[in-house]
């Protein structure tokens, strides 16, 4: 690993030091971000593999259902009983916090109250086929928007996820060898550079007696 | 107040019509491409997408994956289920673990 190009310096010593203590700091606290929601998107995926399972299995059971309608029915007239729905859905979006990730939780608003009201035409011209679509289409909608919902989730946190495991790889495998073999590197220089000190001051010293004896 | 919409071809989504979603029938990739673009600028939370349209605009809709808002979720069509749906879960284990160890 290279060391950064720095002047073997005290001053910068001390700097390296009060930065690797930061970026250690800092390792440790994404790095339990990272493991708590690691551990919240795993429970997420599941729901949201279950959940789709569910409304895949409904939505195509929904759909064999229409396919007789179709098939019984003038095109015209299943068009026309289906053409001005009663019920209107609205959703309202709060947000909820998890580990920084802003997550949507939707709040389904209907119209109207009555839940009969999904059927938006009269009986008398439509066959029963029909009617068991949309009554099996109602009965997954919650779990439709449930779904919408957890795996939007899982999308905005998957990417949060990986966010932040590559910056824990950053600090653990970059940053933080950096600066510790640099905080050696110049701790070493900065040793040597008092060793020979040393050694030139007892040649000095060495020298001046020799003088001093050679006078006397 | 948010909106929520369904595109796709008119017999796999007619259905939801009834329960107060919003449809958008449509079958060409292009005019679906416009279609997306301007629901997800109009309010819309959450839309639904054929599978079939889906397989059609991947860009596009990749392009919402890591947006707030719309939530762009697959449904399979009349057409059966192609399973592009779970592979969309795959993808975000994928991207978050970096591998699949859901299966």
């Amino acid at each position: 690993m290279a060391i950064l190009n720095v002047n073997p310096t005290r001053m910068e010593l001390q700097g390296l030091k009060r930065k690797l203590v930061t970026a250690r700091r800092g390792h440790k606290l994404l790095k339990d971000k990272r493991d708590e929601l690691m551990r919240i998107f795993l429970e997420m995926v599941r729901e949201n593999r279950a959940l789709r399972v569910e409304v895949e299995a409904a939505l195509t059971a929904s759909n064999r259902h229409m396919a007789v309608a179709r098939g019984v029915m003038p095109r015209e007239a299943l068009d026309a009983a289906l053409m001005l729905p009663k019920q209107a859905l609205e959703l309202e979006i709060t947000e909820k916090n998890v580990m920084s990730v802003l997550i949507p939780v939707y709040q389904a608003k209907f119209r109207t109250a009555d839940e009969n009201d999904i059927y938006s035409y009269g009986y008398a011209f439509t066959s029963s086929d029909l009617d068991d679509a949309v009554a099996s289409l109602a009965d997954v909608l919650p779990k439709l928007i449930r779904l919408a919902e957890v795996e939007k989730s899982c999308q905005l946190m998957a990417a949060e996820i990986e966010k932040t495991r590559r910056r824990v790889n950053a600090l653990e495998h970059v940053m933080i060898p950096q600066y510790e073999e640099t905080i050696r590197y110049i701790t070493m220089k900065l040793d040597e550079n008092e060793r020979s000190a040393t050694t030139r001051l007892m040649k000095v010293k060495d020298m001046m007696l020799q003088a001093a004896h050679e006078y006397a | 107040m948010y909106k929520v919409a369904v595109m796709g071809d008119l017999d796999s989504i007619v259905g939801l019509s009834a329960l107060g979603l919003e449809i958008f029938p449509t079958e060409q990739a292009d005019e679906a491409a416009r279609l997306l673009k301007q629901l997800a600028g109009s309010g819309y939370a959450v839309i639904y997408v054929t599978e079939a349209l889906a397989a059609s605009i991947p860009e596009e809709i990749a392009r919402y994956r890591y947006e707030r808002v719309p939530a762009i979720i697959l449904i399979p069509g009349i057409g059966g289920n192609t399973g592009a749906g779970l592979e969309n879960v795959r993808v975000s284990v994928e991207k978050a673990v970096g591998m699949d160890i859901l299966n």
